[in-house]
């Protein structure tokens, strides 16, 4: 019985620990963005998160894209050569891609990347006090340090997606037709005519969504780490652990109640 | 004259482990504070209490009569625009370089007047000693001393009406102890600065302070003029004064109060 118990706890403790987090990463986030509405602006600090998310993070991510899309297609294919549905491959590569593989492993790569490297650079400077001295020094954290953060990933995030997006397709293009008997203009056309406008736009919102999710995950475990080096590496862990939880159960939620129609 | 800076009772504890048990102390106008006290009786925190950096649960700071203690973030920040702090572990921003480190409050972190800013921030590094090379350096890249004048430049260069400083000379050699009890003191005397200097150098005691303060068990417990260490009337401040060899700065030996 009571190993049962304990078990059943620790397996609550997990969505009771993250609750308590997302009410408190809401006000961290309303506080951030409150701040930054009023000048002095950080735009070199801003540029240079973009530059780091955004630029840095394109080969992982477009690897990612690659692997995946070829790989779908050739299951899409072995699925649908069941039915023989063949024919439907490029469109559900497409639309498997855009709504829902390219923002959901894009966010998970760039969050592994830098909700890891945001929590472990803000965590680093509250334990030598570097937090502090910032503060001292007539300077906001809010608008120094997170701001720039969470608005460079925001936009930062839906940029990669769209990259992510065709080099996926390119990986379902790249199967369909060295191994699968596609014709190139066959695929395309199939992929263009089933495409939708409405994909797009859930896969980019979805993007920017996963984006603000995993900088403020980073933000929000920085600012609570304590403990000199130890705590710099479970903030750290915090970090990518709440921005994957919280993306995936975004991306739930906007596929189900947003775009579910 | 009231004093610039008045704390009144301020408490303080973590955890319910009680660190500042009622501090009353008084920062004038114009003068060179020192505050020594054994390891661990709270010296940094009763600072990190008057910037704001650390909530109090009790008591009173008032800056020119105004209180602070549970004061809106517009009227601390307002109160810590005429702070500066060097802070014990130097606290240096380690993704900026030096020079960027010196002029942060300047531009409240923004980088802009890139020329005009370097320049500055290299007659500061001057004050403290360093050569215009270590401006492109980063503070991983400093040796410990030279990383506390950077941040010792730092905490002055926006020329602060009160300053605190936290063992600004722990890991100095003697001579460059020498230099910056120095500049700490030009920083009273030439600008017009309130000082508050938390050492456990007797010599600096003596070269800077106007007064001196004792924090023990979370109070005050003695304050005087440095004339007056020599023969404080208070156990603990004796055995402060007397765990120390005596050097050429004592004006006298030391008495049995
Ligand atoms: N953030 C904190 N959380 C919990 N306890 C703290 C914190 N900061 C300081 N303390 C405790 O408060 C006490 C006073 O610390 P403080 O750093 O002020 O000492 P100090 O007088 O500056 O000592 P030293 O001369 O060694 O620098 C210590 O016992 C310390 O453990
Ligand atoms: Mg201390």
């Amino acid at each position: 019985m009571t190993p049962l118990v304990t078990l059943l706890a620790a397996i609550g403790r997990g969505p009771l620990t993250l609750l308590a987090d997302v009410g408190r990463m809401a006000t961290l986030a309303a506080t951030a963005l409150g701040r930054a509405a009023r000048p002095p602006w950080y735009l070199v600090q801003f540029l240079e998160q973009m530059l780091l998310m955004g630029w840095l993070s394109l080969p992982v991510v477009g690897l990612t894209a690659l692997f995946t899309g070829a790989a779908l297609a050739q299951q899409i294919w072995v699925g649908g050569s069941r039915f023989n549905a063949e024919s439907t491959l490029p469109a559900i590569t497409v639309i498997g891609i855009v709504r829902e593989l390219g923002p959901v492993l894009a966010g998970l790569m760039v969050a592994g990347r830098c909700a890891s490297a945001i929590a472990a650079e803000i965590a680093t400077m509250k334990v030598t006090e570097q937090l502090d001295a910032l503060v001292t020094l007539r300077t906001d954290p809010y608008r120094y340090l997170l701001a720039p953060r969470l608005l460079a990933a925001t936009l930062t995030l839906p940029l990669l997606v769209a990259v992510a997006n065709v080099i996926g397709v390119l990986g379902g293009f790249l199967v369909a037709t060295t191994r699968l008997d596609f014709s190139a203009a066959a695929y395309l056309s199939g992929t263009a005519r089933y495409l939708e406008w409405e994909d797009v736009r859930s896969s980019l919102i979805k993007a920017a969504v996963f984006g603000f999710i995993l900088a403020l995950a980073g933000c929000h475990h920085g600012l609570r780490a304590s403990g000199g080096a130890a705590g710099v590496g479970r903030a750290t862990t915090d970090a990518v652990v709440t921005a994957f939880v919280l993306i995936l159960l975004a991306n739930l939620v906007i596929t189900v109640a947003v775009f579910g129609r | 004259m009231t004093a610039r800076l008045q704390v009144r009772g301020l408490r303080k504890s973590f955890a319910g482990r009680p660190v500042l048990a009622g501090v009353d102390l008084d920062l004038h106008a114009r003068e060179s504070l020192v505050v020594i006290g054994a390891s661990g009786t709270g010296k940094s925190v009763l600072v990190k209490c008057l910037l704001g950096l650390l909530v109090p649960e009790g008591g009173s700071i008032r800056l020119d009569g105004q209180e602070l203690v549970g004061a809106d973030r517009r009227t601390w920040e307002a109160a810590r625009a005429r702070m500066g702090m060097l802070f014990q572990g130097g606290a240096l921003f380690d993704s900026l370089p030096v020079w960027r480190n010196v002029t942060f409050a300047l531009t409240a972190g923004r980088r802009i007047e890139t020329r005009a800013m370097r320049a500055r921030a290299i007659a500061e590094l001057a004050r403290v000693g360093l050569e215009p090379q270590v401006a492109d350096l980063r503070p991983a890249e400093l040796s410990g001393g030279m990383q506390k004048r950077v941040a010792l430049a730092r905490a002055i260069a926006a020329r602060p009406e009160i300053l605190f400083f936290d063992e600004p000379t722990t890991g100095l050699d003697p001579i460059l102890a020498d230099a910056i009890d120095r500049l700490i003191l030009d920083q009273v005397r030439a600008l017009g600065a309130s000082a508050l200097t938390i050492t456990h150098d007797l010599d600096s005691v003596r070269r800077i302070a106007d007064r001196v303060a004792m924090l023990a068990e979370g109070r005050v417990v003695w304050t005087g003029t440095v004339a007056a260490l020599d023969a404080p009337g208070h156990s603990l401040v004796e055995q402060f004064v007397r765990a120390r060899p005596v050097t050429r700065h004592d004006p006298s030996p030391v008495q049995r109060g």
